[in-house]
């Protein structure tokens, strides 16, 4: 059967180069990053070139200011709540969104429940926060804002050079998750001026199991994973180097395909979305129209339940997500869609597209032959669609 | 998770899917906010045995496919008979569903048992006319 990927919010499949320098770094840089001996010094030269290319993708002043962990999850839950140690003398006052990854939702709500006093601020109808709101949650007990650069179930961008600016003149420590937006769509730390960037590399075709925080020089961070004196003190435990290559090599193959990536998938995107509007009836845009990930597409089926969807689709070979209550695991709707404002019976039923560097339009055409007749069928079972 | 082979087939191939005019009994159930709606028609006939029963369901692959079997069970037996059924023996007759999908089962039972209340009202109503 014909197999379409289209979840590259969720992960992605290696490029075969990041492969290949990971099976080369198993086979001959096998070495413990922190041994003396060649084998050592050889794993440490690999790390730091890949600290290097991590560095240039997100244009940091220096590869110092990189410290690798295992993963986006990882990332956010240093910076948060290394901020939060390292500044509790100074205040106990967190502002964050609402549409955060559960991995910032989580260890904000962790912190809470350790006496800090967590804001989160709400988004309007595209799933952009105020910037007036958030200049009015300030206060002088405020240490942290962190407030992601791209939605990852809505691609919908955070107005994120403002709030850096804001940060910036308010003293504030600012650390975003831009695990979908770092290679995805330029990212450049100096314009952000944030203090804290959590970045990963299996959402940009490298490996899972590697990630790292951009740590701006100067930036007040407690450690959180105590052990060895590896990363610089910063994060304990034998560096991956593996993982790390080949999350380099994403990051190098990222930077150098930018502008293409950027233009073909918005492409792709654009053409499954003109397609989806004119072949089915009832079907809403969730996000925002042109402030968006180049590569995400959600939308809403309306009186559909995004499950039926995923899972007809899924019998096509066709690989989607969706932000309803009944996928696996949560009996919860999008925590996202819901803060969007987005009413039951279309939150429901979103689904979200999210292309990758090797979608093709063939995989577009495919998706639209079987997409209609699937969303026909099962509106004639559904008892709440009416035609309009 | 992963749905067992019984399910899909339901889910894709679902039984009785419709509405039946002018029904004997209709039950309608779930909200939108929970994210599963059920809707059963069911015709009876004068010895009490449903002959036919139609469904609508917004929801889950679960949803769907308990519905179907649900159809597929009350067919053919009389109203008391039915009556019995649980969502439980629902879920049995396809096999088990994934823990998490457990709740989504509950509704078809609730379906059943909304229409059959509404079949006897209205029996009981016809029962009055005709006296």
């Amino acid at each position: 059967m014909r197999k379409v990927y289209l979840d590259s919010n969720a992960t992605t499949k290696a490029y075969p180069e990041v492969a290949e320098a990971m099976r080369e770094a198993y086979e001959s840089d096998y070495g413990n990053a922190s041994s003396v001996h060649s084998f050592g010094r050889d794993a440490k030269k690999c790390l730091e070139a890949a600290r290097r290319q991590v560095a240039s993708l997100i244009n940091a002043a220096s590869p110092d200011e990189v410290v690798f962990t295992s993963g986006g999850t990882e990332s956010d839950n240093f910076a948060i709540k290394g901020t939060a140690r390292a500044l509790k003398d100074k205040g106990n006052h967190i502002i964050t969104s609402s549409v955060e990854h559960p991995a910032v939702l989580n260890t904000c709500r962790s912190l809470e429940a350790e006496g800090f006093r967590v804001t989160y601020l709400g988004v309007d109808g595209f799933g952009v926060i105020s910037l007036d709101e958030l200049q009015e949650s300030i206060t002088d007990q405020t240490i942290l804002i962190t407030v992601m650069a791209a939605n990852n179930e809505t691609g919908t961008l955070m107005p994120v050079e403002d709030i850096g600016r804001i940060a910036g003149k308010k003293g504030v420590v600012f650390h975003t998750d831009a695990v979908q937006m770092a290679g995805k769509m330029p990212f450049d730390v100096q314009k952000v001026k944030a203090h804290l960037v959590s970045v990963s590399g299996h959402k940009i075709n490298g490996p899972k199991g590697a990630g790292a925080l951009y740590v701006r020089k100067g930036t007040r961070l407690a450690t959180i994973q105590h052990g060895g004196h590896q990363e610089k003190g910063r994060r304990a435990g034998t560096e991956n180097i593996p993982a790390i290559v080949g999350f380099g090599k994403a990051c190098q193959l990222a930077q150098e395909r930018l502008a293409e990536y950027c233009r073909r998938t918005k492409q792709l995107r654009d053409m499954l979305h003109a397609r989806i509007e004119k072949e089915i009836k009832q079907v809403k845009l969730n996000g925002h129209p042109t402030e968006r990930l180049p590569n995400t597409l959600n939308v809403s089926f309306k009186s559909l339940e995004g499950e039926s969807i995923i899972l007809s689709l899924d019998l096509e070979g066709i690989a989607v997500s969706t932000g309803s209550a009944c996928t696996s695991g949560s009996l919860e709707p999008s925590h996202v869609l819901k803060s969007m404002g987005v009413e039951p019976l279309s939150l429901q039923g979103s689904v979200r597209f999210s292309l990758g560097a090797m979608t093709t339009e063939s995989d577009v055409d495919y998706v639209m032959e079987k997409l209609p007749p699937i969303i026909e069928r099962l509106r004639k079972m559904s008892p709440v669609y009416e035609e309009a | 998770m992963e749905y067992s082979e019984l399910v899909m087939d339901h889910f894709k191939n679902p039984r009785n899917v419709g509405q039946i005019k002018d029904p004997s009994g209709k039950g309608k159930v779930g909200n939108p906010v929970c994210g599963d709606i059920m809707e059963l028609h069911i015709e009876v006939d004068g010895s009490d045995v449903i002959t036919d029963v139609k469904f609508r369901t917004f929801g889950c692959g679960a949803a769907i496919a308990t519905s179907s079997m649900l159809t597929e069970m009350v067919k053919g037996k009389t109203v008391g008979e039915a009556e019995k059924l649980s969502n439980k023996a629902v879920v049995d007759a396809l096999g088990g569903l994934p823990q998490v999908k457990v709740h989504c089962s509950v509704l078809a039972e609730e379906a059943l048992k909304k229409a059959i209340e509404d079949y006897r009202k209205n029996s009981e109503v016809n029962k009055n006319k005709s006296n």
